[in-house]
This record gives C-alpha cells, sequence and structure tokens, in this order.
C-alpha cells in the first residue's frame, strides 16, 4: 500500500479510511475504482501485477457494504483455483475485519471442510465463503443451493487467468451462469495477473458470455517495477540433456544462503525431490529448507506453508503447487531451476518474490542444459518486450457439461430450453449448438446410444411438462461424487510402515515397478520399499542409495509456449548474436554449424543418421510439442507403409526425431502436403493420445468411475471397465458419439493443433535441407537424450516391440540355464513355441540388431 | 492367427492368440470369462457404458467356432457378469448365442458371477469339468492335482520392451496348471506379479503367454518382474541419477 501523503479518501467510509489512515497508507486509485464499480453494480475485472492490492481491492466493495449492512446472508463467494490459497485468503481478510471490529462472518469450504461443518454452511452460511470450482460445483447441485445463494451480491474469481481456458474453468462458468439465475442481481468481480489478452476475460466475467456484453468494467493497476532477472550457469560442463539441473545445487545453495527467503522453482515433482536432496547433502549450516509439491500429504504441505508465513524457512523448493497466490511478504528471491516454459508463467513465479509492487522482484534462471540456456535468454527476452503468451480462448468441453447437466438436475427439475440459455450465457458455451447441447442431455439420460438398451437404466427423465428430473437421489449421491475435471493417474498413499504417517501419493504404475527391497525418494526422503498391503505402498526409512528410484507423474511437464519457441529459433537465426551466450554453448552452436547447419526461420532442417543400429530422423520445426507429436504419428505411419519400420519417435517443442530400422530416403516427399489426408482421422483415432483424452472424457462425463483407492484390486478389477475397451467399442458401434465427439475436439485443440501443422507444411513445401550425417549431430543430442512420451501406436509396431523382447528373454535364459538339455520341461516346450508358421510382416521378429536400452 | 502348441499332462494343447484354448485330440475349445452383460450390470449402478459388449463378445466368439469347428466347447466361468445376465441379454444375442450353444456339446462351469447356469439357453453346467487329464474349473483351487485348467483372474501381463511398457492379457501355466485370459469385451485384467496369480504357479516354471495379434509371446514369469526392467516410464526414474552423476 503506498504511503500517506494525502487526505483519507472521501470514497470510504470512516471505519476504513480510519483504517488505511491508522496503517499510514491510503487506498490504491484501482482499489477505488473497484469500490465505484460496485456502486455502479457493474462487474469488473482487474489486472494488477502481485503485490499491488488486488485481493483486498476485490473484496473491499463487500466488505464496505457488509459493514453497512450486516444482515445474514451469503453476501460474496470467492473462488480460488487453489484450496490453499483459499484458506490463506481467508487468514489474511480476518484481520482488517477484526481491526475494524466488523461482524462479517469469513468461512472456507472446500473438499477438506467436514460434513457437518458443510451441512452448517448450508444452513447458516457466512457471509463470506471461500471455495474452489469443484466444492462450487458440489455446492450448486444441492436441493438447497438456491435458497443459500438466493441473496448472493458478489462472485470473486482470483487468478482468473489460470481457470480460463482450462476445464476447471468451463466448470467454473457453468457455475456462474447458475449463479446468475439464482441472484440475478449478484455481480463478478475477476482478479488476474498481467495476461495477453483481456478479451476472452471479459467475457468469461460477463452475464452474456461475450466479450462485448458491457457489463464488466476493466481496470488496470500500473504495472509494477519491472523484475531483474539473470541466468545463472553452473560451473563445469553444461549438460547436453537432462531437465534437473542438479549440477547447479551448490550455486542455487549460495544463492539461497546469501538471501533472507527464496522459493526454488522446479518444474516437475521428481525434480524438486532431487533437488530437495542436493541441496540438503551441501546444507551443512542446516538452514531451514523444505519441500512442496502437490503428491506430498496434505497436513505436510499445510506445515511447510505455515513455516513459511511465519519466516520460519530460508527456502522451499516447489513445483507449481505453489505457482499462484499465497502472499509470503519476507520472500526476497525467486529462482527457477530448468526452463520456465513461458513467460507469463515465468512473471508469475517471480512475483512470488518481494510482494511490493514498487521495487524490483529478484529473480535467478538456473538452465538445465543447453537448449534451456536459450530458452531462459528467450524467456527474458519476451517479459523485457512485454510479450506475453496465452492460449486463445476455446470452446467449452461437453464433457463438462455432461457433468454440469447431471449436477444441475440433481438440484432441481429444469426445463432444457431455459437450461440451454443459461448455459449459453457461460462463455466458453456461448456458441453452443442445441444440437450439442441435446445430444449431452441425451448422453446424461441414458448414455445417448442409438440403440434404446438403457430405458430402465435412465438417469433423468422427463416429465409431461418437459422438465428433466434426475431419476433417484442415488443417482444425485453417486454424481456428487464424480465431480471435478481433474483427472488423476490412480495412485496409492505411501505409508512409513503398516501403522505409521502417510506421506503423500505416488502413481500405481511407479509402485508396481517396484520389488521389497528397493530404494526411492519420496517427500525428501530416502525410503525402502516393504510391501504393498491394499492401498498402502508401505515403506520404511533406508540409508542413502546409490541409485534410488524417483517417482514421475504422468503430464508433469508443461509444453513450451508458441512465443518462447520462436523466439529461441530466432536466437539460433542470428549467430552475431553468440558471443552473449555462454562460452559452451557457442562452442556447440559453433559446431552444429560445422557439422551440421543451424536451424532458421525459412527453412524446414531435416537430419538423418545411423546410431546403435538404428536410423535416426530429426526435424527442426519449432511448433511446439503438440504439433510435433501429431506430426510424428503421421510421419511413422507413412514411414511404415514406406517399409523403413519405424519404432517411435520423441517430440520436443523444437523438434520431432524418429528412429527406425531401416534409413528414410526421399525426405521432401515423407513431409508432402497430403500427410493431412485421409488417413488422419483413422489415425489419430488409433493413437494412444486420443486413448488417453478418451479416458479423461469419459471420467468427466460420468461415463466410467474415477479410481476408488478404497476398493481392493481384485473387486476393483470387477467393477471397473478400462476405457480403452469401451473406446474400441464406441468407436466401431457409434463414431458420432457424443462423447468421442468431445475427444476429438479436445485433441484437436490441445494435443493434436492440426491447423498449425497444415499451415507448417505448406510453408516448408520446396524448403527442406536434408543433412544426410554419417553420425548424431550436436543439435541432436539432447533430444535423443529426451525421452519420448509419446510413442507409435499400437499396431504392427506394438508387435515387433514385443518380438523383440520376447528374443531378448529367451536368450536371457538361455544364457542363465546353458545347454539346452538342461531345461526344465515345460521350457523346451515353451521354446518350441517360438513362431510355427511362416512369419508375417506383423509378427517379424526381432529386427536386426535388437538392442537392449 | 496361429495358435501355438503346448504340451501339458502328456496332451498337445494350442493356445489361441485370440484368447481361446483348442484342444485338437477331444476337439474341444475352452474360453474363459466372457462377462457378457457386463456393460448392462454397470448401467444399473449408473455408468451408462456403450450397450454393445455382448454383441462383440458373442460375434467373436462365433467367428472362432467357425473356424476352429470344434465338438465341444468348455466355458469357463463367468460366462454372465452377473446372476440376472442372461435375463437381459438382448433378444438377437440370445438367439445367436443358443444356436452356438446347440450347435456343439456345450459345458457351462459355473462361476462366481454366475453360480447358476443360464437358464433356457442348453447346454451343461458343472461346478469342475472332468476330462481326464485335465479338470477344467472356474477358479484354480490352490493344490489341486496337476491338470487344472482355469480362469477367474484375468491374468495380464507387461512386458518392458525397448520403446515402452506394453500390457496384454495372456495364458499363464507352470506345466501344472493353465490359466486363461479373459475373452469378454468388457474384462480388463490382473497383473501376473500380483499374489492372486503367482501364487499358484511354481515360479520356476511359470510363463505367461501373451496376445498378440496374430501369434502369442512367450515370457517366463521370473523374467517379468525385474526391477531395472518395469515401470511404464522407465527412463525417468534412471536418469535422475545420471543428472547428477554429470554434476
Amino acid at each position: 500500500m503506498p504511503k500517506q501523503d494525502a487526505e483519507p479518501d472521501a470514497a470510504l467510509p470512516p471505519a476504513f479510511a480510519g483504517w488505511f489512515a491508522a496503517r499510514g497508507w491510503r487506498p490504491f486509485p484501482h482499489q477505488l475504482a473497484l469500490l465505484a464499480a460496485a456502486r455502479a453494480g457493474r462487474s469488473a475485472l482487474l489486472v494488477a501485477p502481485t503485490g499491488a492490492g488486488k485481493t483486498l481491492a476485490g473484496f473491499l466493495p463487500s466488505l464496505v457494504a457488509l459493514a453497512a449492512d450486516p444482515a445474514p446472508r451469503l453476501h460474496t463467494l470467492y473462488v480460488s483455483p487453489l484450496k490453499a490459497l483459499a484458506v490463506d485468503i481467508a487468514r489474511n481478510l480476518r484481520a482488517p475485519v477484526e481491526e475494524m471490529g466488523l461482524a462479517i462472518a469469513i468461512e472456507t469450504r472446500t473438499g477438506d471442510t467436514p460434513q457437518d461443518r458443510r451441512r452448517r454452511q448450508r444452513e447458516r452460511p457466512p457471509h463470506i465463503l471461500l471455495t474452489t470450482p469443484e466444492s462450487l460445483s458440489v455446492m450448486l447441485s444441492m436441493p438447497d443451493a438456491g435458497a443459500m445463494l438466493a441473496g448472493l451480491a458478489c462472485v470473486i474469481v482470483d487468478e482468473i487467468h489460470a481457470l480460463a481456458g482450462t476445464k476447471r474453468g468451463d466448470q467454473l462458468a457453468l457455475c456462474m451462469a447458475r449463479l446468475a439465475s439464482l441472484a440475478p442481481a449478484s455481480r463478478r468481480v475477476g482478479l488476474s495477473a498481467t495476461v495477453a489478452h483481456r478479451a476472452p476475460l471479459l467475457a468469461y466475467l460477463s452475464s452474456t458470455g461475450r466479450a462485448d456484453g458491457g457489463d464488466v468494467a476493466l481496470i488496470e493497476a500500473p504495472a509494477g517495477a519491472a523484475p531483474d532477472i539473470s541466468v545463472l550457469i553452473p560451473a563445469g560442463r553444461m549438460p547436453w540433456s537432462g531437465h534437473m539441473g542438479l549440477m547447479a545445487a551448490p550455486e542455487v545453495f549460495a544463492l539461497i544462503a546469501g538471501a533472507r527467503t527464496s522459493i526454488v522453482f522446479v518444474n516437475t515433482r521428481a525434480q524438486a525431490e532431487l533437488m530437495f536432496q542436493a541441496l540438503w547433502r551441501l546444507n551443512e549450516a542446516n538452514l531451514p529448507i523444505a519441500l512442496h509439491h502437490g503428491s506430498l500429504a496434505v497436513e505436510q504441505r499445510r506445515k511447510v506453508e505455515a513455516a513459511m508465513a511465519e519466516g520460519r524457512l530460508r527456502a522451499v523448493v516447489a513445483t507449481s503447487s505453489l505457482d499462484l497466490g499465497i502472499d509470503w511478504g519476507g520472500v526476497d528471491l525467486v529462482i527457477q531451476v530448468g526452463a520456465p516454459k513461458g513467460a507469463s508463467r515465468l512473471l508469475q513465479r517471480i512475483g512470488r518474490a518481494n510482494h511490493r509492487w514498487n521495487e524490483p522482484s529478484r529473480a535467478v534462471l538456473v538452465p538445465a542444459n543447453r537448449f534451456e540456456v536459450l530458452e531462459c535468454r528467450a524467456a527474458i527476452g519476451a517479459i523485457a518486450d512485454g510479450a506475453l503468451d496465452g492460449d486463445a480462448p476455446r470452446p467449452g468441453g461437453l464433457d463438462v457439461l455432461a457433468q454440469h447437466l447431471l449436477g444441475m438436475a440433481s438440484a432441481a427439475p429444469f426445463h432444457p430450453d431455459a437450461m440451454f440459455a443459461e448455459v449459453r450465457r457461460a462463455a466458453p458455451y456461448a456458441d453452443l449448438s442445441r444440437q450439442d447441447f441435446d445430444d449431452t442431455l441425451r448422453f446424461v439420460a441414458d448414455g445417448g446410444y442409438a440403440l434404446a438398451a438403457y430405458e430402465r437404466y435412465r438417469r433423468l427423465f422427463q416429465d409431461s411438462a418437459g422438465l428433466v428430473h434426475v431419476r433417484n437421489a442415488r443417482v444425485a449421491r453417486q454424481h456428487r461424487l464424480n465431480i471435478g475435471t481433474i483427472v488423476q493417474e490412480p495412485t496409492l498413499k505411501v505409508r512409513l510402515g503398516a501403522m505409521g504417517p502417510v506421506l503423500g501419493e505416488v502413481e500405481e504404475y511407479f509402485v508396481q515397478g517396484l520389488v521389497p527391497g528397493d530404494t526411492f525418494m519420496f517427500a525428501g526422503q530416502m525410503l525402502r520399499f516393504e510391501r504393498l498391503r491394499e492401498t498402502f505402498a508401505e515403506a520404511s526409512r533406508a540409508p542413502p542409495s546409490a541409485e534410488p528410484k524417483v517417482p514421475v507423474y504422468a503430464g508433469g511437464r508443461l509444453p513450451l509456449t508458441t512465443e518462447l519457441a520462436l523466439r529461441v529459433r530466432a536466437i539460433l537465426a542470428a549467430p552475431q548474436g553468440f558471443a552473449d551466450l555462454p562460452g559452451e554453448v557457442q562452442e556447440w552452436l559453433r559446431l552444429q554449424r560445422a557439422r551440421s547447419r543451424l536451424p532458421n526461420p525459412r527453412d524446414l532442417l531435416v537430419e538423418t543418421f545411423p546410431r546403435g543400429g538404428r536410423w535416426y530422423l530429426l526435424a527442426y520445426c519449432f511448433e511446439g510439442r503438440n504439433a510435433h507429436q501429431t506430426l510424428g504419428m503421421l510421419l511413422t505411419r507413412r514411414m511404415e507403409r514406406a517399409g523403413y519400420a519405424p519404432l517411435g519417435f520423441v517430440a520436443s517443442d523444437y523438434v520431432l526425431g524418429i528412429w527406425s530400422v531401416r534409413p528414410a530416403f526421399n525426405i521432401a516427399a515423407l513431409f508432402s502436403e497430403d500427410l493431412l489426408g485421409d488417413d488422419l482421422e483413422e489415425w489419430m483415432a488409433e493413437s494412444s493420445l486420443l486413448r488417453r483424452t478418451f479416458r479423461n472424457v469419459a471420467v468427466i462425463a460420468g461415463l466410467i468411475e474415477r479410481h476408488h483407492p478404497g476398493s481392493a484390486e481384485k473387486s476393483r478389477r470387477q467393477v471397473t471397465v478400462n476405457s480403452d475397451l469401451i473406446y474400441d467399442v464406441l468407436r466401431k458401434h457409434e463414431p458420432d458419439h457424443v462423447l468421442l465427439r468431445a475427444t476429438r475436439a479436445d485433441a484437436a485443440r490441445g494435443l493434436t493443433d492440426i491447423g498449425r501443422l497444415a499451415a507448417f507444411l505448406a510453408r516448408v513445401k520446396g524448403r527442406i535441407r536434408h543433412m544426410a550425417l554419417s553420425r548424431v549431430s550436436p543439435l541432436a543430442v539432447p533430444v535423443l537424450i529426451e525421452i519420448g512420451r509419446e510413442q507409435v501406436a499400437a499396431g504392427a509396431a506394438e508387435e515387433a516391440l514385443l518380438a523383440a523382447a520376447e528374443a531378448d528373454a529367451a536368450a536371457l535364459i538361455a544364457e542363465a540355464t546353458g545347454p539346452e538339455a538342461d531345461l526344465p520341461p515345460l521350457l523346451a516346450a515353451a521354446q518350441g513355441l517360438a513362431p510355427a508358421p511362416a512369419p508375417t510382416p506383423a509378427s517379424t521378429p526381432a529386427p536386426a540388431g535388437r538392442r537392449r536400452r | 492367427m496361429s495358435a501355438a502348441p503346448l504340451h501339458m499332462g502328456g496332451e498337445r494343447l494350442m493356445l489361441d492368440p485370440s484368447g481361446v484354448l483348442l484342444w485338437p485330440a477331444q476337439g474341444l475349445l475352452a474360453v474363459a470369462d466372457l462377462h457378457l452383460e457386463k456393460g448392462s450390470a454397470a448401467a444399473a449402478r449408473g455408468r451408462l457404458l456403450p450397450p454393445y459388449d455382448s454383441a462383440a463378445t458373442i460375434a467373436r466368439l462365433a467367428r472362432l467356432i467357425r473356424r476352429h469347428r470344434p465338438a465341444r466347447v468348455v466355458a469357463l466361468g463367468d460366462s454372465f457378469h452377473d446372476a440376472e445376465g442372461a435375463a437381459r441379454l438382448p433378444r438377437a444375442e440370445r438367439a445367436q448365442l443358443a444356436a452356438l450353444v446347440a450347435a456343439t456339446e456345450w459345458h457351462w462351469v459355473l462361476g462366481n458371477h454366475d453360480p447358476a447356469p443360464p437358464a433356457g439357453l442348453g447346454g451343461a453346467a458343472h461346478e469342475a469339468l472332468r476330462i481326464t487329464p485335465f479338470t477344467f474349473r472356474h477358479e484354480a483351487l490352490p493344490g489341486a492335482p496337476a491338470g487344472e485348467i482355469c480362469g477367474h483372474h484375468h491374468p495380464r501381463a507387461a512386458i518392458a520392451t525397448e520403446a515402452r511398457r506394453i500390457a496384454r492379457p495372456c495364458f499363464v501355466t507352470d506345466g501344472r496348471r493353465l490359466m486363461l485370459p479373459a475373452f469378454g469385451a468388457y474384462t480388463g485384467g490382473l497383473d501376473v506379479r500380483d499374489p492372486a496369480i503367482a501364487g499358484l504357479f511354481v515360479r520356476r516354471h511359470a510363463r505367461a503367454f501373451l496376445l498378440g495379434e496374430a501369434r502369442l509371446y512367450s515370457f517366463a514369469l521370473a523374467q517379468l518382474g525385474s526391477p531395472a526392467e518395469t515401470g511404464a516410464d522407465p527412463a525417468p526414474a534412471r536418469r535422475a541419477p545420471r543428472a547428477s552423476r554429470a554434476s
């Protein structure tokens, strides 16, 4: 808050003016602007940098109104993307309320709120309720939602830029449309960090669902001081690859020791565990350094947050779990280890340091490999130029709509026409067609299958007046358990011993890869895996191990934004600027120029070379990981037809790498524009990307159950149905089912980036520079070490992989058991099992020169 | 599709990559865990799965019967997902299944999901069916004499290949007992390393035969669990220490 240098503001009631004055503060202009908007009954979008009193600005009009009229009713609903943030804001808000002696009740309601308090909140709501999109959805699915929310005057959406454009944002938008129907006089306030696009957020807040609705005032706080960002190049050789950045631990530790309080941001949970361990190995001074990520037990995270708030920590190693909101005045340094991936995201993280808007935040970027040096450079340039990145708005998901419609029916009967109109007032659904709405509603009712098989299992029915009802209370109850749009991989709780504390959760497949006695690193500790018991992985403390495993979480890595990818390409294309880069990186790029060539914005550089018995093809497309994955799927299919026998591909944000049994010739033909031709649909449908997308859609839409850790493995196997099996059956029998449409829509905009790919193929036509090399090029090294998450999809390639693995295993047995005469009878029989008939192409065993990984 | 021979109890059995077992000497085809009407069972619980699973499962089975022309068919239990499954079977599927049953010597081995024989479909029902030297039983009986052929557990195995981990339904045998994979369209699987399955086999001799498109892939059970080769995406877990060595 600025120091007082004028009279207490006349816009504020005396109690508030006095409160500001007593602290030697006066309100920011944007805080007063929000007050004015509220008095005019208008909604408002506040765009402000961190530290500009954003939260107080959002609540000030409500506090003023409630000070004047403290009649009991739920006046203001605050929605935050993070539970922790809701809790923290409640704490921060109570201080001024108590200091002014206001009788305003402030409470939180999240998934952690006990059942009895939730019930009490529905009966006697507080004036201000702080919640999350999921908890709001549950609240709105209750039959008494109307009574509880009828007096609502204001909805505040915090970190609105982090919600809009996501499925959680779709869900919240639908809930806000509902709130507007329940409390037509209520207004909305959106609090946003500095963003690239304002119009989508204005539309998101508008009660019309459109940017030109005219009911939302745009209020911008002045930009804060420019951040002070530097890049730290650790001593020793800059690694070619890897994203962990552990070699920089000594430098990071020195930075921590030299600052008051630091946040060390990393990009994945695995990286957080490793960096935490690496720092503690150096921590002879015993500086209090903590760990924070989304898989740790809630109590553990709350403890760390509290210690941080009280200034008892010197540093916390954190993932995006601390990206948003929580206000820790004491933090004076942010260290980003690994590439920042996006300018806006980096700015948000940097904003965690020094929560005073008029002082520069201090941040140090620590690249983990050579490509990341370029990326850090690009990010600093983007921030200096104010070139923020952000996605354009996209239509809301039909899976989220399906979930919402069942929730609405659970609360009260509705008429489809009225519901359609209400849904279209939510910005993501402003252009929803009646056909899509009706199909979604029918899916919720009876599955929406052409075969009318489920008449007696309908979840919804329509009465003679046309109102849609939920069939019974059991359907509604079951629905409430399924609310939410975050679909997690199945996880298991990690427990110390049979009775000990729960440390957090790891993904089930990680535990499946452990055998008793394995050591792994979790929650900052070295653990020994003891056994799997029900849904717990039991572990004991273990001494340091040379090669512990670290749980890796699916979807942990964020893709690089377009803006940064373009900037990296620009850096590569301007050798005159190389002098600014660290020596090793200069050397790397110089070598690339000598051995191959540097990519440039005009041409497409494609390198091919043999390595370890495989042939590699690397295309430096710079179109972002999603477009590269699609391209990888299409190219491998074409290569399969051409007989190159592709084995897999890896897509980074810059490069697509494909490996095959035989070398690819005629590169220009591979990349010809008709790549996006007729078999795109079919190929996409077969891909594991679509299968994963379908699983998420099916869970959100309520077709399949979430993983319930409560059920034992055997009963779960009998109850749950593998989403892949459903996907296959549905594709065969109802290719146009609304959930398949939703799946394709999700994939087309997020995961496949078809439009961008089409433009790319047109652009590079006739501009392919093929370098046939005899060995791996310097620029290709990081990509080859990169792990491909998306491999060649099911089909012949998978069969070939199995055949190779089988041959390997047989060889291993032969090695281990000596001459065949000594084998037990069954093994001999089994070996006689090897392919009896002439092999077809799909069953061709082991390509020549099998290698172990 | 090529079936693969397996010698057990002095008899020659054929494991078919579709997941059915053939015993040529007896003209017998065995299939486990059809779980017909699993979709409608889920629908009754509020999960409106596509109602096409029974049709898909019966059509696949009919194709295999046409191809192998068995004199006898043994359905190894859990042929229906629940006791009312047979009654829910849509008319067309019911007629198709009844025709299959009528055309051969059909044996329903009863399972935990379908403890009573399906009414009106024909065929003989058994708790366990003995055709020397084999005993066909739904759920393996621990300590049963050699020659047991069973289903129930839906065995599935995952193999770490050079590109990634691939999981498939599988046969499991140690030469004394043979477990069939589940055949039904919506049937999931249980990892063969789970004690519930692994505990039924002599580990030293146990092998899993993974179903492929045109053939089976054979692995020793002992080879499936080695810590260095498991995990859907094993490399990141191991890359970390590598990165630390680079420092």
